[in-house]
């Protein structure tokens, strides 16, 4: 039991180094301001990390998250901008069409027992080519509820204020561990993800909690796509290009094993956060071009799954 | 070659190409403008290239049971670093080799950790498509690097008996492939290792070799598809440069009848795939939005799967007896 949480305790040791040495390297760093743009700027990436750790506990995969995000992001611009809908009703309709969309995902997975990750491919293009058929430019929201939506803070006029998208990403973060941690549904997630097999002689419900994942995880990169359009108020058919990667690599960093059954939302928050900070810290530098995230992400993705290899190597 | 798993593409195939014969006026006419051939067909051919190449590569990896995922981010980077040597004054046969050489290192290193590390496949290609282009944009410092050499263009834009030269790539590399996996036992290890590779291991096959040199030349294959790209617009484009054809290439796989659970492979049948993937493009592209392509292409990914899959197929059955 103990080496299970190893990975989960070298995200954390990670996390904090990471922390202490921008704080150490720039007297900037270590302000509050600092820390609390890190949960407002990653919020969209956490809240469909969120989502996807669910899928990768069942042992699945989803690559559609980013077209997903693009997609909520441009038709809820359009309906609010060229239709004039109410913004509660768009997210409303988002919120719902994410989860059906995820869950027509998880039926085709579950009872044609086809690729997850083929099937969410599928997912990704068609999300990502009915964003760009709706509009190819950004469309910015001019909505004044919009407007005063990205503008809110608590407390208001303050130096350091958490804007309203750091609130849902904590929120949904919140929901979804005790989701994981005290409902039927969370503890069924482990036990599929551990072995199909034994959680369909258990007599658990295996059909509605792989159905259920993939649903829950449209709903999270629906509301990953909510949360982008509010950050930037536009709407935009490529945001979020390669957002999949970025939250496969933070659910992977933060511990949880990748062939399911294994790990915590608590380490997608420390992943998503390690992925905030190393980008920040990169900025601060200056010098260092931004293709350099991009490496360091792949050299701690490594550095993880050999982790996890080795772990699973002395289990057995 | 099994012709019979060659069906339905075949179908498909044929199908979109009555279409166009009646509804696309001069999709057959062939011309000979200053010893070049032009006409619709070359053109789909020559686009093709670089995803028939990375699906030859591909069907050997999905043969092993595995999948590359990181070609795209090898384009990229095979462009960049021919690129660069050719704007840098190198031989242009340097230049060629010094970026294929990367890109077969490239796919070594997805070998290494699918092979003798055990990774599973996704997870380890996963690492070099994330940080791939990346690296590629890191050695282009994230411009569009434009080169002019004759001789180094001629891998994407030039012709070879009045027909395009990527054409005459895509035919040799299909050849030699074809041939080694016939005419060696490399075919039977191949696909003995996605069969069951267990079984394979205790048969005295060396499974993780096999798996290191099958991500090889996966890697080999994007390079030169990388080249072929960079060569065809005079510039190596990190950023673009072989985005989301790694899902095209796996399309084109799975179109041609090699099943993702490994075990066989039909390096002809991909070959096909391409070319109904770039025909349907094309078909759309003179129609209508071209974003439109993804959202077919969708459709069809789930509609080939489908009717690949068991399951569905034992439901039509049943269906069938019921009514």
């Amino acid at each position: 039991m103990r080496h299970r949480n190893l990975p989960l305790l070298v995200t954390a040791a990670i996390c904090g180094l990471l922390y202490l040495a921008g704080g150490v390297g720039y007297g900037w760093f270590s302000k509050p301001v600092v820390l609390v743009n890190l949960f407002t700027d990653n919020a969209f990436l956490g809240v469909a990390a969120i989502g996807l750790t669910f899928v990768i506990l069942a042992g699945g995969i989803d690559l559609s998250v980013g077209a997903v995000v693009g997609c909520v992001s441009i038709s809820s611009a359009l309906l609010i901008e060229q239709h004039e809908w109410p913004p509660s009703a768009v997210v409303a309709l988002m919120l719902g069409s994410g989860l059906v969309f995820g869950t027509i995902m998880g039926c085709l997975i579950h009872f044609f027992e086809l690729q997850p990750f083929l099937v969410t491919l599928a997912g990704m293009f068609f999300c990502r080519g009915l964003g760009l058929v709706l509009s190819q430019e950004s469309v910015s929201i001019t909505h004044p509820l919009v407007e005063d939506a990205a503008a809110w803070s608590l407390p208001a006029e303050a130096e350091v204020s958490i804007k309203i998208v750091s609130i849902l990403f904590l929120g949904a973060l919140a929901v979804g561990m005790a989701f994981l941690f005290w409902s039927r549904f969370g503890r069924n997630i482990y036990a599929l993800g551990g072995s199909e097999t034994s959680a369909l002689l258990m007599g658990l419900r295996v059909a509605q909690t792989k159905i259920g994942v993939y649903g829950l995880s449209g709903f999270c990169s629906a509301l990953a796509g909510v949360v982008y359009t509010i950050y930037t108020s536009s709407g935009n058919a490529t945001a979020a290009t390669g957002l999949e990667l970025d939250a496969i690599a933070a659910v992977v960093v933060g511990g949880t094993l990748l062939s399911g059954g294994v790990g915590h939302l608590a380490g997608t928050l420390m992943g998503v956060l390690i992925f905030g900070i190393i980008q920040t810290l990169i900025t601060f530098q200056g010098t260092l071009s931004s293709w350099w995230t991009r490496i360091l992400i792949g050299l701690l993705l490594l550095g993880f799954i050999l982790l996890q290899r080795f772990l699973q190597r002395r289990r057995t | 070659m099994n012709w019979r798993n060659l069906r339905w593409p075949l179908a498909a195939l044929g199908l979109l190409l009555l279409f166009n014969l009646v509804f696309t006026p001069g999709f057959f006419h062939f011309e000979l403008k200053e010893g070049r051939l032009y006409g619709s067909l070359i053109d789909i051919l020559n686009r093709a290239a670089p995803v028939m190449l990375l699906s030859l590569g591909m069907t050997l990896v999905i043969a092993t049971g595995g999948v590359d995922l990181s070609v795209g981010a090898i384009m990229a980077m095979a462009g960049a670093v021919g690129a660069l040597l050719i704007n840098a004054g190198c031989p242009v046969a340097l230049a060629i080799t010094a970026a294929l050489a990367g890109a077969t290192m490239a796919g070594l290193w997805n070998g290494a950790l699918v092979g003798p590390l055990q990774v599973p496949p996704i997870v380890a290609t996963l690492i070099l498509m994330v940080s791939g282009r990346g690296i590629a944009q890191l050695l282009t410092n994230g411009q569009i690097i434009t080169f002019e050499n004759r001789a180094f263009e001629y891998i994407g834009r030039g012709h070879l008996a009045g027909v395009p030269f990527p054409i005459f790539l895509v035919a040799g590399c299909f050849l030699i492939l074809h041939r080694s996996l016939t005419r060696t036992a490399a075919g039977l290890f191949i696909e003995a290792c996605g069969d069951n590779e267990l079984a394979s291991r205790y048969a005295g096959v060396h499974t993780r070799l096999v798996k290191f040199i099958v991500y090889g030349a996966s890697g080999l294959c994007a390079g030169l598809a990388g080249l072929i790209v960079a060569t065809d617009i005079k510039g190596a484009d990190a950023n673009n440069a072989g985005l989301y054809l790694e899902l095209d290439a796996i399309l084109a796989v799975v179109l041609g009848g090699t099943a993702l659970a490994g075990g066989r492979a039909h390096l002809g049948g991909s070959l096909l795939g391409a070319a109904l993937i770039q025909t349907l493009t094309t078909t759309i592209l003179t129609r209508v939005s071209p974003h439109f392509t993804l959202v077919v292409k969708s459709a069809v990914i789930i509609g080939v799967c489908l009717l690949q899959a068991p399951k569905f197929r034992q439901l039509v059955l049943r269906w069938r007896h019921a009514s």
